[in-house]
């Protein structure tokens, strides 16, 4: 096995995809905060960036055989940290997402994301054949499953969603017979009445403005036609940077984080819109082939996962701005501010240039 | 934990394309949703967004005051505060915070629903005043309340005084919130909750009193706070309006009619000016200007004394004997009789078979002058048959009465002089004859107001010459009544004998111990007649089944007797008899001298003070040194 880290063999395209895209993030982040309290965090969104990028180049040096062959652990370890949050954990704003490391805050469900990236690929890494058999279906559940259920009780039921998609597409790559995704059609159908039950009245109320937007007066519709207006009133060649009225004036919520797609589609219109979504589809292509050409399964299914689950939220997020979902606490990778998504994503597409670079056999 | 890591394991190359093309798929679905609205629907979110952060808050234009002849201030302005909401922009109006608002600021939940009910099909952006006049702690929960509740606002407004409160009040009206058919008036500018003239002066003159209201655009962030100001269209002040009124006259007559339900109003018979108009009992506009509260103004909607009637211009009531001026000129005009026709008056007489009663048990040998002095009946139901309804009906109309003077004031009314056309219209009968007889005696169907009593009577002393009553002088005067005549003046020329002979009737009414005896002043020359009717309107016939207020005492005079200068019209609802409405008449007049007399010799007085003064100083001055300055004085 041929370990050369030749700096060429780096997927250099891919970080400075990134990197483009979370630059023009830190510009909307600026934009938005500049002129209130909140004004110096672009700079800390700079550092994380930075931080991201080293994160990447490091994980990239290291082989991903040896992180996989220690995911079993990295899975126990969160799963204890997820479970010791939610019983000891201090609270912010009603939930109990973050870990307090010294004077940082650490989004532990951000670190789970990858964990079940990570164990995922290590359970495909070794199965032949096509199909995937019920004990595999429970195991991946668990896995899925477990975290999942712990993260949406703190609650963060946005970032519970994103585990799902990264077992689905592994399912649908590792290949599943066709009785058995009536069965898990089924199951789902009789879980979602079940959940509706259990979830809070907040996030009924999303779901239900998502169905009927123009009836509800409350709140969440609120969000929704702020939302509207300030991406509709954009226009084709936008407002400008510094002038979106929309979000600078405080009608978009949160225009730096969940809703800065709204914010940046505000100030530089449809042809803004265009840009970025074509920046993150290069970035998602780019990444789906690194998966054709991994060297073995485990570091496909990797690729895969990252891949996955960073169009699940792509989408997610950019399309609830514009009513296609219901609104959910899923930032948009690398623009949305924050330390845990940016390092994290970073650290993901890392993984994928280590797999990436691997790829040649000697 | 040892993993096997098989290699040339590689995934199906079709499912990693699969993905890919479900990548791009979802990728045109996300570019065509913001395709519809950023291209699609541009134009309207680019609306809304400016919706949003503009607010528009109106700049109140402070009213005119009204002030009286000499200048007295008679309605003013004084700066207040009314809260706002504005519908747009902020966190949506949920019904908890209605409630939370009602309760901060002391209102009632359902009229402040039923008032955002109202503005319901207005443009959003515009915000609906929720409470006019607020109090200190009302300001200040809006002050303190600011970041909860950023929908509510304050806005300076002014708030109308009436510094005399009562004083003329009919005349003046008040002020209120606009109503909904005034908003809903062909070519209205009010908007809800807008404050209008309701009644009175404030009405028919609101477009001189009130100004024209500014605006300011300014942008509002989401909390409703002010970040900037964009443009900003300034208050246009209301105009001062001077009144005719003059204060002195106008408080002595409040006083003189006292607590009595009635009415009197002073007209200066050569202009037209109203000098005073007196409506008791009545309201006090300062309690509109205030919202006025339901308890308030079902007590004065529901008196039967009628506090929210102008009764000069709105009570319509039979005149009794002051209208047997108008037969008598008709009598003398069209020459049916002459001065000198005497009849004998037995008491009663009987004509087309009634017996008709005269008020007194016979006034034995009366002529003309005799007939007016005494006010007999007989006589004048001799003259109404010998004249027949036509020719009395002809000059009551041509003197003013059965239409609206066309005063400057709203809600004239027309009182009435029934013809047989008029009956025949309204009851689809024939006029009885003796309907006649009733008529000329100022009886039967006929009701005036006292406004045009004084206009008629004022119209007779002056030779048929009538001035259209005013309250605004010239160069102001504008929105004259409805149904008013086209020319501010009208001539119905009466002959000198036929004048002449009136006049000296009505002086020996009150000069030579006639029914209007009460009138009589030592120094001052008046004339009048009286009147005590027993039929009032019907918007007045509830108060009436009261006996004490059964009869209504007239006594309609001037001053002096030809060519008179001011004209009294005084109007007693419980008047047992007309001798309660002559002093009344007598001493509005005499104040109207009093002054006049003041003011002739003020300056006089003032020299010989000024004089007197100066020769002081002089005085002063001279002793200790030159004794000779004190020769030069004169």
């Amino acid at each position: 096995m041929r370990k050369s880290l030749a700096v060429h063999d780096l997927d250099w395209l891919l970080l400075a995809l990134a990197v483009l895209i979370a630059a023009i993030g830190v510009v909307e982040i600026y934009g938005t905060t500049a002129h209130t309290a909140l004004a110096s965090q672009y700079k800390r969104q700079i550092f994380w960036v930075a931080m991201g990028v080293i994160v990447a180049l490091v994980v990239s040096q290291l082989d991903y055989h040896l992180i996989l062959e220690h995911s079993p652990w990295l899975f126990a370890l969160c799963v204890i940290t997820l479970a010791g949050l939610l019983l000891g954990g201090r609270s912010i704003a009603g939930t109990r997402r973050w870990l307090h490391l010294g004077g940082l805050t650490f989004q532990v469900s951000e670190l789970a994301k990858m964990v079940i990236i990570l164990v995922v690929a290590a359970h495909f890494a070794d199965r032949r054949g096509n199909s995937t058999a019920w004990r595999d279906l429970a195991k991946l559940g668990a896995l899925v499953g477990v975290p999942a259920v712990l993260v949406a009780l703190e609650p963060d039921l946005g970032t519970a969603l994103t585990f799902f998609p990264i077992v689905a597409v592994a399912i649908f790559m590792g290949g599943i017979r066709a009785r058995h995704v009536v069965a898990l059609g089924l199951l789902f159908a009789l879980i979602l009445p079940l959940g509706w039950h259990h979830l809070r009245p907040y996030q009924r109320e999303r779901v239900l403005t998502f169905l009927n937007p123009s009836q509800d007066t409350q709140g969440s519709s609120y969000q929704v036609t702020q939302t509207r207006i300030a991406i509709g009133s954009g226009g084709f060649w936008g407002k400008g940077i510094g002038n979106g009225t929309q979000s600078r004036l405080g009608f978009i919520p949160v225009s730096r984080a969940d809703s800065i797609f709204a914010a940046f589609a505000e100030e530089k219109g449809f042809v803004g819109t265009l840009f970025v979504l074509l920046l993150y589809f290069a970035l998602l292509l780019r990444l789906t082939d690194g998966a054709q050409m991994a060297r073995d399964r485990a570091g496909a299914f990797l690729v895969i996962g990252i891949a996955s689950v960073l169009f699940f939220q792509i989408v997610v997020n950019i399309g609830m701005l514009i009513g296609f979902f219901p609104i959910a606490g899923i930032p948009l990778p690398l623009m949305s501010q924050g330390g845990s998504s940016v390092l994290l994503t970073f650290a993901g597409l890392g993984l994928a240039m280590s797999v990436k670079m691997r790829r040649i056999l000697n | 934990m040892r993993i096997r890591f098989p290699e040339e394991e590689r995934l199906p190359a079709w499912k990693i394309a699969f993905l890919q093309y479900t990548i791009a798929v979802a990728f045109l679905m996300l570019l065509g949703g913001y395709w519809r609205l950023q291209i699609g629907q541009h134009r309207l979110l680019l609306d809304q967004a400016e919706r949003n952060r503009i607010r528009y808050l109106p700049i109140i234009a402070p009213r005119g005051r009204i002030l009286d002849r000499e200048g007295r201030v008679l309605a003013d302005s004084t700066p207040a505060f009314t809260i706002l909401l504005t519908r747009e922009g902020g966190a949506p109006l949920t019904p908890a915070r209605i409630e939370a608002i009602a309760r901060g600021l002391r209102l009632d939940l359902e009229e402040l629903q039923r008032q955002l009910e109202r503005a319901s099909h207005l443009p959003r952006f515009q915000p609906v005043v929720i409470k006019s006049l607020a109090t200190p702690e009302d300001i200040a929960f809006v002050e303190s309340h600011r970041l909860e509740y950023p929908e509510i606002d304050l806005i300076q407004v002014h708030q109308r005084i009436y510094p005399k409160h009562q004083a003329a009040a009919a005349v003046l009206g008040y002020v209120g919130e606009v109503s909904e058919e005034m908003i809903a008036r062909r070519g209205s500018n009010y908007r809800p909750g807008d404050v209008a003239g309701r009644f009175g002066i404030e009405a028919s003159y609101d477009s001189v009193l009130a100004g024209r209201d500014g605006t300011r655009r300014v942008v509002v962030d989401s909390r409703g706070r002010e970040v900037g100001s964009l443009t900003t269209i300034e208050a246009r002040a209301g105009n001062d309006l001077r009144l005719s009124l003059d204060l002195d006259l106008q408080m002595a007559g409040e006083a003189l009619l006292g607590t009595r339900p009635g009415a009197v109003v002073v007209l200066d018979p050569r202009t037209g000016e109203v000098l005073a108009m007196v409506s008791h009992p009545v309201f006090d506009p300062n309690d509109f200007a205030r919202r006025i509260d339901r308890e308030e103004w079902k007590r004065l909607t529901s008196d039967p004394l009628k506090p929210m009637m102008n009764k000069a211009i709105q009570a319509q009531l039979a005149p009794g004997s002051v209208f047997k001026i108008i037969t008598g000129a008709a009598a003398l005009e069209t020459g049916t009789v002459t001065p000198s026709f005497t009849i004998s008056c037995p008491g009663a007489v009987t004509l087309y078979g009634y017996t008709y009663h005269d008020w007194q048990t016979g006034h034995g040998l009366v002529n003309f002058h005799r007939a007016i002095v005494v006010s007999c009946d007989v006589y004048f139901y001799t003259l109404g048959k010998l004249l027949g309804i036509d020719k009395i009906d002809y000059f009551a109309k041509e003197l003013g009465l059965g239409s609206r003077t066309g005063i400057d004031l709203p809600s004239e009314e027309p009182g009435l002089v029934p013809s047989p056309a008029w009956v025949q219209k309204t009851f689809q009968r024939k006029w009885w004859a003796g309907e006649t007889i009733s008529v000329a005696t100022g009886q039967g169907a006929v009701v005036v107001t006292p406004l045009q009593l004084a206009y008629a009577i004022g119209g007779v002393a002056s030779g048929g010459d009538l001035q259209r009553p005013h309250l605004a002088f010239r160069d102001q005067l504008q929105a004259p009544g409805k149904d008013s005549p086209k020319d501010s003046e009208r001539h119905f020329p009466l002959s000198e004998t036929t004048v002449d002979a009136l006049l000296k009737g009505m002086w020996g009414v009150v000069n030579e111990n006639g029914t209007g005896a009460g009138a009589r002043c030592p120094g001052i020359e008046i004339a009048g007649k009286t009147g005590t009717a027993q039929v009032v309107s019907a918007s007045l016939r509830q108060s009436s089944r009261d006996s004490a207020f059964r009869n209504t005492a007239w006594f309609v005079g001037f001053s002096p007797a030809y060519n008179p200068e001011i004209v009294v019209s005084v109007m007693v609802m419980q008047g047992e008899h007309s001798s309660v409405a002559a002093p009344i008449a007598r001493d509005v007049i005499k104040a109207y001298y009093d002054k006049k007399l003041l003011h002739r010799t003020a300056p006089d007085e003032r020299q010989a003070q000024i004089r007197l003064l100066s020769r002081l100083q002089e005085g002063a001055a001279a002793r200790p040194g030159s004794p000779g300055k004190a020769g030069d004085s004169h």
